[in-house]
């Protein structure tokens, strides 16, 4: 396989954006990718996307994307993967150029939460909907349980919970693209409404409108478009059980640890190596599982990083500096994108007040459902 | 002859007192307890209805009479909420109880008496020897109209009976039947609350059919008020019972078992069965039970029941009606009830 | 809730109708053609107990649009005596009660109406088991489940 690098990215703000379409938001991200790497032409177009149908009422993501984009007739399709399908547009594109089946390959995710479908029973449709959804459970409440049997395994405790999330705000508030710019506190964590106790609001990332795009191309053409092209070293996916009920054990996420461990054998590198990191806190108590599975933390251990530092900038491993899916935002198919844009910036030296200094290796982990999928990249500085 | 081969009860597990109710309407709750004789009564939740009280119910009968649910060749459940207008409650009871697909269901209306009713087809059909066991149910969730005397004893709960001819726990010696055209209480078509008569509803509609039946089975049997260990009659509130029981000649000792009123209220279709459950959980080898319920429109069915040797044995397989009355409860308040019972408003 | 999609699953909601591997024992709540153990296709039909323990639990305080009136409520992993597990709502008792370890019985309930006219979908949930016979000897757990109004 050819190695391949990243050559340039694009974003558009997290947030609520009433003014833009689904089509809206791709276009602007992928054009600030085109633009920023000098090209007007794709040889393919990969969709990250969870859920145009049920919001928007819209499929057919590829071809409709490549059209606005003013490139119809370059091959173009959707990935899905629930939450991951960022991530796995970014893999699948990874593939296709590794493979040598095209040079300049555009991963773009995007997602429009916001035109009022339900958005809790939309996200639903990630989890197993015959015997969880069936029974009244939402998202939080599945997370919750896996919350619950973290606490009862390792007496982690909802301070614990909330101080990712107040790490993670304190990295946004630095992040123009943020949805939401501003620190919080403990104290406002845990009194804030219960959404599935012991998960309150502020545990919870938000519902977001916004895109992500990365540009491809193996890495002995990466010169044509960038001077400091990054390279992905490790991609990989594994799945796990859908139904909390079929799990091993449900503190542990096993799809993460396994894509982990396919990513780091790849890449050559052990996680120690690890400089900066963008992990799926959809909940804070996701932070806590997703650093353990990947070995950034011992298992029972992820839940003192946020408290002590570790996981913050300055800290033994940054986790989250964009902010994360809490405080940066999350609409659903980009995110797995956005983790990709803010790696890039951090080994390209471009992050400013979030840099993490001499940052050679990053890691992007991307999650869908309960963890029923995972997608671990792994770049490097060339 | 047929008889009862297991019985079993179900009562939600949620309570309102009259007292809740009396103050949020302005009355006296001493007034209404005293008039009423009702103390409290059961409450569904969101989740439960008649199909669900049913199948709960079925569950004990089938526990006791200690038969597969493949045996059984007829399900009837008798309710005035069948939680369908169109579609048989009976399958989906049938269906979970792993009855069937080899049996005949239906469902039967006839307001409070649609669960003797189907008790007494039930068993008419076992003696013929179309089936071998035929389970009758009275279930409902009645509504009692806001504001409205019936609000105080409308309530939730229902049994159900096995009929078959082998090791019945009671034989039944005789049943009658008694039914008139009498408008008394009534529901049409889409209207959510029922409507009745008032004072209407006494005299020449319970009192009348119940004393009918009841007198006309007494004079085919041969036997007096004295002979029966227990009777139960249908119980609309805690005072009609005691009344017809006692002007027929029954002593408050017979009455007092299946007089579960004022602590369940008045579950329709389940009243009189229920009662009998309790008779049930308390009678003795060869004990004389009587039976009457009352259904509006109207009509009585009676049943003169003999309690066999082992009806001691095979009650404690399944819960008794006394410990899901006195058991594990919770008191919710009028704004509870009202969301319960579905008497708000809300956007759909 | 569209007709076949409910119907097809009413052995396993209804009936609690689990598989249980041939080759390596493994229950499966639903069942399922291959087992998740060790990929058989041998399994056997079995019927789950009505009666279980709570592994873990959350309280749903944002319900689903379907559920709205009756948030709070209490969704619990269980675990019955077969080792299959099932997620199913804890219901007739305060949220603040339910434990992990907790013994539950499994009684059928209606689990969601569709609107006004769609059809009515049942299934299982958990309660706390409570004793069959006589009085609810159990004064501590009567004392929890009694809420006496105000």
């Amino acid at each position: 396989m050819r190695e391949v690098a990243i050559v340039a990215a694009g974003m558009t703000r997290f947030g609520e954006l009433w003014g833009a379409s689904l089509r809206d938001l791709f276009v602007e991200a992928a054009q600030q990718a085109l633009m920023n790497a000098g090209v007007d032409h794709l040889d393919a177009i990969y969709v990250g996307n969870m859920s145009a149908g049920q919001f928007v009422g819209q499929e057919h993501l590829g071809p409709l994307m490549a059209d606005h984009l003013g490139m119809a007739g370059v091959p173009s399709v959707r990935v899905e993967s629930a939450c991951a399908s960022g991530g796995m547009a970014l893999r699948t594109a990874f593939l296709e150029v590794a493979c040598g089946g095209s040079d300049l390959v555009l991963a773009a995710g995007v997602e429009k939460m916001t035109d009022s479908a339900d958005v809790t029973e939309v996200l639903a449709s990630a989890s197993d909907q015959e015997t969880e959804v069936y029974n009244g459970a939402t998202f939080p409440a599945l997370y919750a349980l896996i919350a619950r049997a973290h606490m009862a395994a390792y007496g982690t405790t909802e301070e614990d919970l909330a101080w990712v999330s107040v790490k993670n705000h304190r990295h946004g508030a630095l992040n123009e693209h943020a949805q939401f710019q501003r620190e919080i506190t403990t104290e406002q964590v845990l009194s804030s409404a219960l959404v599935s106790e012991p998960l309150r609001l502020l545990n919870c990332s938000p519902v977001s409108d916004g895109a992500a795009a990365v540009l491809l191309c193996p890495l002995d053409q990466a010169s044509k478009y960038t001077e400091r092209p990054v390279v992905i070293r490790g991609a990989a996916m594994a799945t796990a059980s859908m139904a909390l009920t079929d799990r091993r054990d449900m503190a542990f996420l096993d799809s993460v640890a396994a894509a982990g461990t396919r990513a780091y054998e790849m890449a050559g590198i052990s996680p120690e190596q690890v400089d900066v990191a963008e992990v799926h806190d959809c909940f804070s108590i996701a932070e806590i599982c997703c650093i353990e599975a990947l070995g950034l933390a011992p298992p029972g251990e992820g839940r003192h990083c946020a408290r002590t530092g570790e996981t913050a900038l300055g800290g033994r491993i940054p986790v989250n500096t964009s902010g994360g899916l809490k405080s940066k935002g999350h609409p659903v198919g980009a995110t797995g994108i956005a983790q990709a844009v803010e790696l890039f910036e951090q080994l390209t030296g471009a992050s400013g007040d979030r840099q993490v200094p001499g940052a050679e290796i990053g890691l992007a982990q991307n999650m869908g459902g309960t963890g029923a999928s995972s997608i671990v990249h792994i770049l490097q500085t060339v | 002859m047929a008889g009862i081969a297991g019985y079993g009860a179900f009562i939600p597990r949620r309570r309102i007192t009259t007292e809740e109710i009396a103050r949020q309407w302005g009355k006296d709750p001493g007034t209404i307890q005293r008039g009423l004789l009702l103390q409290e009564k059961s409450v569904p939740g969101f989740d439960e209805d008649t199909i669900t009280i049913s199948v709960a119910a079925g569950r004990s009968a089938l526990t006791r009479a200690g038969v597969s649910p493949t045996r059984v060749g007829a399900v009837y459940i008798g309710s005035e909420s069948h939680p369908y207008a169109v579609k048989p409650s009976g399958t989906v009871v049938a269906e979970a109880l792993g009855i069937g697909p080899d049996v005949h269901v239906a469902d039967f209306e006839f307001a409070c008496k649609a669960g003797t009713e189907a008790m007494f087809v039930a068993l008419a059909l076992v003696e013929s020897g179309r089936v071998d066991y035929a389970l009758a149910v009275g279930a409902d969730t009645s509504q009692g109209a806001p504001d409205d005397a019936l609000e105080f004893s409308a309530s939730a709960g229902g049994a159900a009976f096995l009929f078959g001819r082998d090791d019945p726990l009671a034989d039944v010696v005789e049943t009658f039947s008694f039914t008139t055209d009498t408008p008394d209480f009534w529901r049409r078509e889409g209207e959510f609350y029922p409507r009745h008569g008032g004072r209407f509803t006494g005299e020449p509609a319970y009192f009348k059919h119940v004393s009918a039946a009841t007198n006309r089975i007494l004079e085919k049997t041969g036997l007096k008020p004295e002979d029966f260990r227990f009777v139960v009659f249908h119980m609309p509130n805690g005072k009609f019972p005691l009344s017809v029981g006692k002007s027929l000649g029954f002593t408050r000792e017979q009455m007092d078992p299946g007089w579960i009123v004022p602590t369940m209220g008045n579950t329709y279709s389940g009243s009189s069965p229920t009662g009998l459950a309790a008779v049930l959980d308390a009678a003795d080898a060869d004990d004389l039970i009587l039976i009457t319920s009352f259904g509006s429109g109207a009509g009585s069915d009676s049943f003169v029941l003999r309690a066999t040797g082992l009806l001691p044995q095979r009650r404690g397989l399944a819960p008794s009606v006394r410990s899901m009355l006195d058991g594990p409860r919770r008191y919710v308040t009028y704004g509870e009830y009202a969301k319960y019972r579905e008497k708000i408003i809300v956007n759909e | 809730m569209p007709s076949p999609r409910y119907w097809r699953e009413i052995p396993s909601r209804y009936r609690l109708e689990a598989s249980r591997c041939g080759d390596c024992s493994r229950v499966s709540y639903p069942p399922r053609r291959i087992c998740p153990e060790c990929r058989s296709t041998d399994a056997q039909t079995i019927e789950l107990s009505h009666e279980g323990r709570v592994v873990t639990y959350t309280v749903v305080h944002v319900p689903p649009s379907d559920f709205l009136m009756e948030a709070p409520y209490v969704l619990a992993v269980v675990e019955t005596p077969e080792g299959a597990r099932m997620m199913v709502q804890v219901a007739d008792c305060d949220p603040a009660s339910v434990e992990a370890g907790m013994m539950v019985a499994l009684e059928f309930r209606l689990i969601r109406k569709e609107g006004k006219g769609g059809i009515l979908c049942y299934g299982h949930k958990a309660v706390p088991a409570y004793p069959i016979g006589g009085e609810a000897e159990d004064e501590q757990r009567s004392k929890e489940l009694e809420v006496a109004h105000a």
